[in-house]
């Protein structure tokens, strides 16, 4: 029977002919990345156990980008433990260098591995053919130990995309409206594929950018085929442009959609549901106290640079606070060299370092009672970037950049 | 497992964990200084109304949003001996067998179930509510022990020393 590139993915990992969907799997796991967010917690636990050992310090990634730089003097404890601990048993640490999947998509992940992270969206490694999937801390703590770890393998949602997007619509509506069209656990404990003759039309910031946002349709990872875009991306990177797995065509999909890209108009998340989209029109005249445009879904050089086209020679809106963080270090010096920093600082923006921000409500950018953000980030839960009674919308780098210059929810021209 | 029976807190649809524990207080020391503000954006009575034993019944996709393992702890270190819902997350759900926090699935009990009911469960076979009983499914025996030995961790050291 066919496979699907989870399954294949998968049976490489166990070390078997086959796998398939329901069946569940002893996995060599191929990285293990674990950020500041849990890493304490995954170190006072291994500082219990009787054995203390570390199964391969080399698979081993810790990036601190929750709070950096440290907001408190507790995170400030956690962090320590972490560094220290790193530095002790040799796995290599990046600190101010960026959000971790964007740092592992620069410079680790090589097509048809599995890896493990402790941070839900490590589903974001799909676009270069690698199946990344969340796990908490004691799953991390076992695969650290022992190198290995159980998954189910997942049955697989298949998206099939053609044409192009246009119309103002960026790849974060095309991902925002799947979700809003199977729902926030239409892909649970399941894979989303993506295929399709409109894949040439996706850049990798578009990819990494869909992939990222799986896990809020509840999806175990998001998957693509390796291309010549995605070969480019890992040469650019200096990494062999290996092949990856591409489904059978006899393999077993749960459900196959076809979506038409051009069909996609730009798309806003109401509060407090990720599945809860609406056009942006419907919600143009909603007033904002912040936008932030950053997070490892959408802070690549390409979303700022559509923000900085929108905001040249403009200014933020009075009273309005406008974040910008890029994804990370590099990202960050790229935009420096094509002045886009430059732009985003004319018009009145608070540019800070690359980390979470307020996609995660810590460290900087919280908003208070009753305040409205429209961000970028990757959730807007109920309490998600600050106060219990706030409000966050999530949309593009284009309809947030434009709503911080408007003072309300717009769509960019 | 042996039959339990605790009084019912309901709660709706996709119940995330930045609700269960948000992550403004995640910097806090131990599970027991969150504790306090378990459900804190939704309910911030309902841990110092949780008793010991108590039941929590929700909806859909319990538990979704990010992978922070504080958020079974926190609802384990509240006193709740299992969550009853129509399906929960992924990774929460990981966690919380890795922490000895019992799931149940069941999408029957949500019609008839009000807060403040007390609700009995055999483990592994129904749950009873007001005379009337509801099937619900067992776990395969390796995650049965795992729960059982309060975790996974604890589940290891137990077996083979390994860790």
């Amino acid at each position: 029977m066919g496979m699907t590139i989870a399954e294949k993915i998968i049976a490489r990992a166990a070390g078997v002919e086959e796998a398939h969907a329901g069946n569940i799997y002893v996995v060599e796991l191929d990285h293990l990345m674990s950020n500041d967010g849990t890493t304490h917690l995954t170190i006072d636990m291994y500082n219990k156990l009787k054995n203390k050992k570390i199964y391969d310090k080399n698979k081993l990634i810790w990036i601190m980008d929750h709070n950096v730089p440290c907001d408190s003097p507790k995170t400030a404890a956690s962090q320590k433990k972490m560094r220290d601990f790193a530095k002790e048993n040799g796995i290599t640490l990046h600190e101010g260098d960026g959000i971790c999947h964007e740092i592992m998509i620069e410079k680790y992940i090589n097509p048809k591995e599995l890896i493990f992270g402790a941070d839900s969206h490590t589903c974001s490694y799909g676009e270069l053919g690698a199946f990344g999937t969340g796990v908490g801390c004691t799953d991390y703590l076992y695969a650290m130990v022992t190198g290995k770890s159980w998954v189910l393998a997942p049955e697989t949602l298949r998206f099939n995309l053609t044409g192009e997007l246009r119309n103002g619509a960026t790849a974060r509506d095309l991902i925002l409206t799947i979700i809003g069209m199977i729902g926030a656990n239409g892909a649970n404990y399941k894979a989303m594929e993506f295929v399709g003759p409109g894949m040439k039309n996706l850049t990798m910031s578009d990819r990494i950018c869909i992939c990222n946002l799986c896990v809020e349709a509840g999806a175990k990872t998001g998957l693509m085929e390796v291309d010549d875009i995605a070969k480019a991306y890992l040469r650019e990177h200096g990494r062999e442009a290996a092949d990856g797995f591409v489904s059978d065509p006899d393999a077993k999909f749960e459900k196959v959609y076809d979506i038409d890209m051009g069909s996609i108009v730009p798309v806003v998340a109401k509060p407090h549901f990720v599945d809860n989209i609406s056009p942006v029109e419907e919600v143009k005249d909603v007033e904002i106290n912040e936008a932030f445009l950053g997070s490892c879904n959408n802070g690549r050089i390409e979303d700022l640079r559509l923000g900085a086209s929108i905001i040249k020679g403009k200014k933020v809106a009075p009273g309005v606070r406008f974040l910008v963080s890029p994804a990370s270090r590099d990202v960050y010096a790229q935009a420096l060299e094509e002045g886009i920093i430059d732009i985003f600082m004319e018009a009145g923006a608070i540019v800070v370092n690359s980390n979470c921000s307020v996609c995660w409500g810590s460290c900087q950018g919280v908003i208070g009672e009753g305040e409205t953000l429209i961000s970028t980030g990757t959730r807007n839960f109920k309490g998600r970037a600050g106060d219990k009674n706030s409000f966050v919308y999530l949309g593009s780098a284009a309809t947030v950049t434009a709503s911080a210059i408007a003072g309300k929810i717009t769509r960019a021209e | 497992m042996a039959t339990f029976t605790g009084k019912v807190f309901v709660l709706g649809d996709d119940i995330d964990t930045d609700i269960i524990i948000p992550t403004e207080y995640l910097a806090l020391k131990t599970i027991d200084d969150m504790r306090q503000y378990g459900f804190y954006p939704l309910r911030p009575e309902l841990p110092s109304l949780i008793k010991k034993g108590d039941i929590i019944v929700a909806g859909n996709n319990f538990g979704c949003g990010s992978s922070r393992e504080q958020a079974p702890e926190v609802i384990k270190a509240l006193g709740v001996s299992c969550v009853i819902a129509k399906s929960f997350a992924r990774i929460f759900y990981r966690n919380s067998i890795n922490n000895g926090l019992l799931l149940i699935e069941n999408s029957d009990i949500q019609d008839v179930v009000k807060e403040g009911d007390e609700l009995t469960v055999i483990p592994g076979q129904e749950i009873q509510h007001k005379g009337a009983s509801y099937k619900i499914g067992s776990l395969p025996d390796n995650l049965m022990d795992i729960l059982n030995d309060g975790g996974l961790v604890n589940a290891m050291k137990k077996r083979n020393g390994l860790i």
